[in-house]
């Protein structure tokens, strides 16, 4: 674990969004901390308030959401601040990567206007020296100097480069943050390797805080120091990415890990988790996860806190300890 | 003539043979020569990143989209000399089942009409039969009796999902192509319907031709496994060889490339190019760690390299 004060700190987030009429929570009393330099997963599947997360730390959520909680970047609290001055801070200290960089990047914009708006925003430079920085940004997120990126657009990129933009612009204005939203899930296998490769690299370089969101345990465990993992919006569990790969505490954990085909596998069948995740709006009461656990009994009917198990933060009344069978 | 490069032999009695199949649309070479057989009760596995053609050819195999050239024998019959009339009574026995459980399922038909469709479509059985089918399909694929009289909108995909395996099923096929079946569903759905599959597979000796860009899933999956890039089949040969003693340096870099595979590091720099721009010569030289003059001028020819495992590959001569 690396020391510090820590650059993020999320304290109780809770987000609801209004749907036909009625206020339906996403995300339920999320904390987490990330120390500067420390790389933290968010981990679920789909519905399960990840980027909803994500969302909520920058500012953006979907309109009409109700976001309650204490988001505090390097010490001072985001959520108090005016819109404007939340612009400003969020602006400069955290960048973002999300999914899809065909829909994330403007479609009529040359890269050079995307990169260089932010810059002279955010560091108040002149328009010849945004350029310039953004050219060397450029160079840094490994895209060939020989072409002239700057005066392409979007659709003349393939999705690899597209990312790498994505990227730039992430880092343009040295934020203490870096949250990715599954930056390589829309990308090939080979081309998924190179932008892990290179957010593995930025992050060493330059000793960059991130927040990486993502579907699949594997992918996290070969950089984050640690993996949350999240089932309808609820953290279940938080530890090594490794040990919940290997060692998972919580039955949906290890549902997830028993779930998913390994190399090498020599199961003649998978071990699926029961029935689906539920519905924004169905979530049971008590532990979320209750109907589809094969460990449920009476006490999971209400919600369990979260307890040190091993070396892991568990929301369970019955975690697996020990060779966990 | 039918017979795929190096003279391969297949272990079971083949259901599916296709030689030289090449697809074109305008400038773009989707498809390029590609050959494999596939057995009965045989799982056959096609991977490759987009824009290798390996959607085409699933769509290619079932005549859904009309090969340039090249030879598709189902059941002993070509499939391209067949007349309109002949070859939808053969269709009957390959059915296809398609990565988007939502765009795949007409919204207007209830689940009954859905999975009794195919069955009018080929004539079989009366209205009562059907009904009656309709009810032991659902049962087969873990769905409610009562689930017929719903709309596709009232299911989660992965239950869509179910509902495409029994419309599939229907007409008891002996092929069924997926392309990319699990791909839209979360994780702890897709091992469901990955063990359903596995499950039909065995109770009806079913073969399967199984689409898709993840190498865990493949591999957990199939007996057989072609990779391709670019449109071309780069290797092919029994999984556990595949995935342990890959001899493209294709197949090796996808493998290494491939999350929870104690990856390297990215194994290949660049972008996949164009299929509208292919390189001459070895289509993956562009983007090869090994490539070497002769790969600029000369296409690489399938090679045996082992029982049942071939490979597209100067390299793979020595």
């Amino acid at each position: 674990m690396i020391a510090g004060p820590p650059i993020l700190e999320v304290q109780n987030l809770s987000v609801a969004l209004p749907i036909s009429g009625r206020m339906v929570p996403v995300v339920t009393d999320l904390s987490l901390s990330i120390a500067p330099g420390e790389a933290v997963a968010l981990v679920g599947e789909s519905g399960c308030g990840k980027s909803m997360t994500a969302r909520a730390i920058i500012g953006l959520p979907p309109p009409g959401a109700a976001v309650s909680g204490s988001i505090r970047l390097d010490g001072r609290e985001l959520t108090t601040l005016a819109p404007r001055e939340r612009r400003r801070v969020g602006g400069r200290g955290i960048g973002f990567i999300f999914q899809e960089p065909m829909t994330s990047l403007h479609p009529t914009l040359s890269i050079g206007q995307q990169m260089t708006d932010s810059l002279r925003y955010n560091l108040g430079l002149s328009a010849r020296a945004a350029r310039d920085r953004a050219r060397e940004l450029l160079a840094r997120v490994g895209l060939p100097k020989e072409r002239d990126l700057l005066n392409a657009y979007v659709h003349e990129l393939s999705g690899g480069m597209r990312q790498r933009v994505m990227i730039a612009i992430a880092v343009s204005c040295d934020p203490k943050l870096i949250i990715a939203d599954e930056p390589t899930t829309a990308l090939d296998v080979t081309i998924q390797a190179q932008v892990l490769d290179l957010l593995i690299a930025m992050r060493a370089e330059s000793g960059l805080a991130m927040l990486y969101i993502s579907h699949d345990l594997e992918v996290v465990a070969e950089f984050c120091d640690r993996a949350i993992v999240m089932y309808a919006g609820d953290q279940m569990e938080a530890g090594t990415p490794v040990a919940c790969l290997k060692t998972p505490h919580h039955p949906y954990t290890r549902g997830l890990v028993d779930a998913i085909p390994h190399a090498g596998e020599t199961r003649a069948r998978l071990s699926p988790i029961p029935g689906q995740v539920p519905a924004l709006g169905f979530w049971p009461g008590g532990c979320r996860f209750q109907p589809r656990c094969p460990r449920q009994d009476q006490r999971c009917a209400t919600r369990p806190d979260l307890a040190g198990v091993a070396h892991a933060e568990v929301r369970c009344w019955h975690p697996l300890v020990g060779d966990a069978s | 003539m039918l017979a795929p490069p190096g003279g391969r032999r297949i272990v079971t009695a083949t259901l599916l043979e296709v030689a030289g199949l090449s697809k074109s649309f305008h400038l773009v070479h989707a498809v390029r020569d590609v050959s494999f057989a596939i057995g009965r009760g045989e799982t056959f596995g096609i991977v490759g990143e987009s824009g290798s053609g390996k959607s085409t050819t699933a769509r290619l195999v079932l005549r859904l989209v009309e090969p340039t050239t090249g030879l598709i024998r189902f059941r002993g019959q070509d499939l391209a000399t067949l007349s309109k009339g002949a070859l939808r009574r053969e269709r009957r026995h390959m059915q296809m089942i398609f990565q988007d459980p939502y765009g795949s399922l007409n919204g207007r038909m209830t689940i009954e009409q859905l999975i009794t469709e195919p069955m009018e479509v080929h004539d079989i059985g009366d209205a009562a039969e059907r009904r009656r089918r309709v009810g032991q399909l659902l049962g087969e694929v873990g769905l409610p009796e009562a689930a017929r009289h719903r709309f596709p909108h009232e299911f989660s995909g992965g239950q869509r999902q179910r509902i495409a395996i029994a419309r599939a099923l229907a007409t008891e096929p002996q092929l069924i192509v997926a392309d990319e079946p699990v791909s839209a569903l979360d994780v702890s759905v897709q091992a469901q319907v990955l063990n359903l599959l596995l499950d039909l597979q065995q109770r009806h000796g079913l073969a399967l031709l199984f689409i898709s860009h993840d190498l865990r899933v493949v591999e957990f999956l199939c007996d057989r496994i072609a990779v391709m890039y670019l449109g071309n089949i780069v290797e092919e040969g029994p999984k556990t060889t595949i995935y342990a003693a890959p001899r493209h340096p294709y197949t090796r870099a996808l493998l290494d490339s491939a999350p929870g595979r104690a990856r390297k590091g990215a194994a290949l720099k660049g972008d996949i190019p164009s299929a509208r721009n292919l390189p001459v010569g070895c289509v993956f030289r562009s983007r090869c760690p090994l490539a070497f003059d002769r790969c600029a001028h000369e296409a690489p020819k399938h090679r045996m390299v082992a029982p049942l495992h071939r490979v597209a590959c100067h390299l793979a001569e020595e």
